[in-house]
């Protein structure tokens, strides 16, 4: 049975969400972790929610980074175990130093919430091993600044080592500046860490895990992490 | 400052003060009159609408609860959905972004202050003339403003509704709702009890901002060159989402007996409202009061509408617990005083005294009968007969022109910018029809909607008020709701100036018939005066925010059109109606005419055959006629369905009027043709009136009205709906 933690930080808002999907909807055992703890034995896989962190003060993630849970950096997914960082949390991750490149303003200058599609390109991780290469989900976006960058060498060690794990798509799976919601460099929606066991991606898979709420596939993201950790 | 003086500038009338002076025995300090002052203001104590609101019907079908900073009602046993709508049309005028972002704060406190969580928000907005720039400017800054304290406070913006009319440019409306649910013993109610217990001060630091805003901003007509900025509040949402998290696991611990928002005159409201609920006074020290500003007189202390703060009554000897819950989330928490049996509030400067009143005194403020006057523009804005009008030559361009009408055409630019989904409730998001959230825990949905037409309220007040509940009750039906309460938004010009208050009376009268009649309770609500500039008022507008149930959440209903091959089915009667239309307005220039007539009974009919049809399964789509009557229906239909239709429509006076008639109790379904005999029958056994008029398919929209025809292709009704708003913003 693997165990889920749930972060939450002040300003964390989609700390809940994560919980419901995770305990109710998959069914795995789920606790919070208060921003605070730094003993996290015992959980499996660590969730960074959405939310404001801080009112987003500075920068998205900024302030968070220093969180005791975060391990002065390092800490939080050095283990081993799996980390999951969702909108701010992937934005926490990149402040943190825990996935490589940045986050800026949406192209449009505008906060965008809605469904959007994103292609698989890496089935081989922990995060989407249910999911098929090039295979289109549906699942929304929901952020003000979700404009990743990197500089051009960061941005081709990711392509080269595969880390890049979703790109916006058009629904057939063409990648399209049309597809992309805020001006992504390559239509990056999500990358992982060399080692495979940290993903940030800016999509929300909680919100669609039910299809009561429109989508199914977000579900296939928290299959990904009981299958590989039930391994 | 002389007091003689001072209440003037305050706002207290020449009685009102002699009053003071009676109830004290004695002349008030100026601490005393600033808190009088913003007590009895409209905005707090309601002194000129307090008799009309009492007339408002409380029961309904669904047991209410009407009390404190919101009402709401049992969708299960146990279980209460509590909501309200208030508004912020000054400030936002004033400072959009800060004025929207506030209000948007203010109405999620009044949720979460009963021990609710907040589950959702909507807001109805009005503005001038899209093609002015100030009206974007305001736009773009509203927006702005609820975009960022409501998706940083984790509460989802869900529903709405955005009109542009010259009437509200000078003077925008911004009214917010907000949503919560609570367990009925988790409910708290804002008293203060138990003589020795403490007063805690929890939340944010009191600063100068907002001192006056609702004596002096809120209660008052815009001027010329005013400069009102200063009365502005300023919202900082990540302290607000700390403070709903702190307050709610606070409430959990048992220890806090009554809890208040401090919206609208913070300390001297909650304090003085607080202890007149309970008959019991409050000695306080504001020096205890933390501060973010330096050498702050009391009475900026006690007026200041600071944001995040709220006063909790919290049992003697506990107040540490509460106050390391508070502490955790990084927020003040502080008693500033103990409740005393005497019923005085007393407040002091250390030793000093700087105001001792009586808190009942504060907390009933005098009632006032105003006269009212029938306006004088009414008679000749009813002598007219559209009949005189000459029918347009080109049907589908008409048809365009209203997708395209920023009033029709899709608010995707503005509900874009919300979160609409954080909380993972939403069922049917903004843009498809009516929204559905579910309520997790239970089988049970809630729809949301607000409604109000204000041109309608113009022609005629007492029956613009009557449709705008009927039409809100439609929405929700439309989604497989049952309507179960509402609140109301009661935007309204000068009081004070006759023909304005017999809006206002007319207005609140239809409010009652039509509650009346389809047994719903008013749980809250909000009056906005004053909403007027030299040049005169807005239309009055009397927001409808209703709640309705779905018994079932699998089973509701969009409006998008589904399937190729599914049957059109009209409900209801096409009436030659085109008074107040959107048509008249749009195509003709024109503000006149009746609005449409309403049969209560026949709505009520309706609406439960709507919720029985969708509970049932049957349909596939269900959208109400509203602006732009049938044929805009029809096409909202297609284009959020992404598929065309064709129908020939039952005649009703001349093609105009068939086509874009704004006659009431009419929805148009799209169900499998398997569907369609068992609808018929439901309907007949309902009493009513059901045809097919035509079935969903193709990549055209073709109306047959008569002689008339519309035939446009899907791509050009997508263009002019969508494309309407984010072309004028660019």
């Amino acid at each position: 049975m693997p165990n889920f933690g749930v972060v939450v930080f002040p300003g964390s808002n989609c700390d809940h969400d994560c919980y419901h999907v995770a305990k109710h909807v998959v069914g795995e055992p789920t606790r919070f972790v208060w921003h605070e703890e730094t003993d996290l034995a015992g959980l499996d896989c660590i969730v960074l929610p959405g939310g404001f962190t801080y009112g987003d003060y500075l920068r998205t993630g900024a302030l968070a980074r220093f969180s005791p849970v975060m391990g002065g950096g390092g800490g939080c997914g050095g283990a081993g175990g799996l980390v999951i960082g969702i909108c701010n949390g992937f934005q926490i991750l990149l402040e943190a130093g825990l996935l490589p490149g940045a986050m800026l303003r949406n192209v449009g200058q505008r906060f965008v919430c809605r469904y959007v599609h994103l292609r698989t390109e890496q089935p081989d991780t922990p995060f989407t091993r249910t999911l098929a290469r090039g295979q289109v989900v549906r699942i929304p976006v929901a952020h003000g600044e979700g404009n990743y960058y990197a500089d051009a060498d960061t941005l081709a060690e990711l392509e080269r080592e595969g880390q890049v794990v979703f790109r916006y798509c058009e629904p057939d799976g063409r990648i399209t500046p049309r597809a992309n919601p805020n001006g992504s460099l390559g239509n990056i929606a999500g990358i992982c860490n060399r080692e495979r066991n940290v993903l940030g991606m800016m999509p929300h898979p909680e919100r669609c895990s039910e299809p009561l709420l429109g989508s199914g596939d977000g579900r296939l993201v928290f299959d990904s992490i009981v299958g590989a950790l039930r391994q | 400052m002389p007091p003689g003086s001072l209440h003037c500038e305050l706002g207290l009338t020449d009685q009102e003060y002699e009053r003071i002076c009676t109830t004290l025995g004695r002349e008030p300090t100026p601490t005393e009159l600033a808190m009088f002052s913003v007590e009895w203001s409209e905005h707090c104590g309601y002194p000129r609408s307090r008799s009309y609101l009492r007339r408002l019907p409380r029961t309904g079908k669904y047991a209410a609860t009407v009390e404190g900073d919101a009402g709401g009602i049992e969708i299960e046993p146990g279980l209460l959905v509590l909501f309200k709508v208030e508004s912020h049309n000054h400030p936002s005028q004033v400072e959009p972004k800060e004025g929207a972002a506030t209000g948007v704060g203010g109405i999620i406190r009044d949720i979460f202050t009963m021990g609710a969580r907040p589950i959702a928000c909507l807001n109805s907005l009005r503005f001038g003339d899209l093609d002015e720039p100030l009206a974007r400017h305001l736009l773009n800054g509203v927006v702005d403003g609820i975009q960022h304290y409501g998706n940083c406070v984790g509460v989802p913006t869900v529903a709405g509704e955005v009109y542009f009319h010259p009437c509200y440019r000078g003077n925008c409306l911004v009214n917010v709702m907000c949503v919560g649910t609570v367990k009925r013993e988790r409910m708290v109610r804002a008293v203060a009890a138990g003589v020795g217990n403490a007063v805690m001060l929890v939340g944010s630091a009191t600063g100068r901002d907002g001192i006056g805003g609702c004596s002096v901003l809120a209660s008052h007509e815009f001027g010329e060159n005013d400069e009102k900025r200063p009365t502005v509040q300023i919202g900082d949402p990540f302290t607000e989402k700390c403070l709903i998290e702190a307050t709610l696991e606070a409430l959990r611990t048992g220890a806090v007996v009554g809890l208040k928002d401090m919206g609208a005159a913070g300390i001297t409201c909650t304090t003085a409202e607080m202890s007149a609920a309970g008959e019991v006074g409050m000695d306080l020290d504001l020096l205890l009061v933390p501060r973010r500003e330096e050498g702050m007189a009391s009475w900026e202390v006690v007026m200041s509408e600071s944001q995040e703060r709220m006063l909790a009554c919290v049992e003697a000897g506990r107040e540490e617990e509460v106050a390391a819950i508070f502490h955790k989330w990084g927020l003040h928490a502080v008693v500033i005083g103990r409740v005393t049996a005497d019923g005085v509030l007393r407040m002091r400067e250390g030793e000093r005294t700087v105001a001792a009143c009586p808190a009942q005194e504060l907390a009933s403020p005098p009632l006032y009968e105003l006269p009212t006057q029938e306006p004088a523009y009414l008679k000749e804005a009813w002598d007219f007969d559209p009949a005189t009008l000459a029918e347009p030559g080109d049907y589908g361009h008409v048809l365009l022109e209203l997708l395209g009408s920023p009033n029709i055409a899709s608010k995707e630019w503005v509900y874009q910018q919300y979160d609409h989904m954080v909380q993972v409730n939403t069922v049917v998001p903004p843009g498809l029809g009516c929204t559905v959230l579910r309520i997790k825990g239970t089988q049970k949905g809630i729809a949301v909607t607000t409604d109000c037409n204000s041109r309608y309220c113009y022609l005629d007040p007492y029956q613009g008020a009557r449709l705008a509940v009927a039409e809100a009750a439609r929405n929700v039906a439309c989604a497989g709701a049952e309507p179960a309460a509402i609140t109301d938004g009661l935007n309204f010009g000068n009081p004070d100036k006759p023909d304005r208050f017999w809006q206002f009376a007319r207005t609140v009268e239809g409010l009652v018939d039509a509650c009346t009649a389809l047994r719903l309770p008013v749980v809250s609500g909000n009056v906005s005066f004053y909403n007027e500039t030299p040049t005169g008022a807005i239309y009055p507008t009397p927001v409808v925010g209703m709640v309705g149930v779905l018994p079932d959440v699998d089973r509701h209903a969009s409006a998008a059109f589904g399937q190729a091959g599914d049957r059109l089915v009209l409900l209801g009667t096409n009436t030659d109606e085109l008074g107040g239309s959107e048509y008249l307005a749009v195509i003709h220039g024109l503000e006149k005419g009746r609005p449409p007539a309403l049969d209560l009974e026949a709505e009520g009919r309706l609406h439960a055959l709507l919720v029985a049809a969708i509970g049932q399964g049957l349909v596939s789509s269900a959208q109400d006629c509203a602006e732009g009557g049938l044929a805009v229906a029809i096409a909202e239909c297609a284009v959020l369905g992404g598929i065309g239709a064709q129908a020939e429509l039952p005649r009703a006076g001349g093609p105009a009027a068939t086509l874009f008639g704004e006659g009431q109790g009419r929805v148009v379904l799209s169900l499998p043709e398997a569907a369609v005999a068992s609808l018929l029958r439901l309907a007949g056994e309902q009493g009513v009136p059901a045809a097919v008029i035509g079935q969903v398919g193709g990549d055209h929209l073709r109306l047959q009205a008569g002689p008339a025809r519309v035939d446009v292709p899907l791509p050009q009704l997508v263009a002019a709906y969508r494309g309407a708003i984010p072309c004028r913003m660019q």
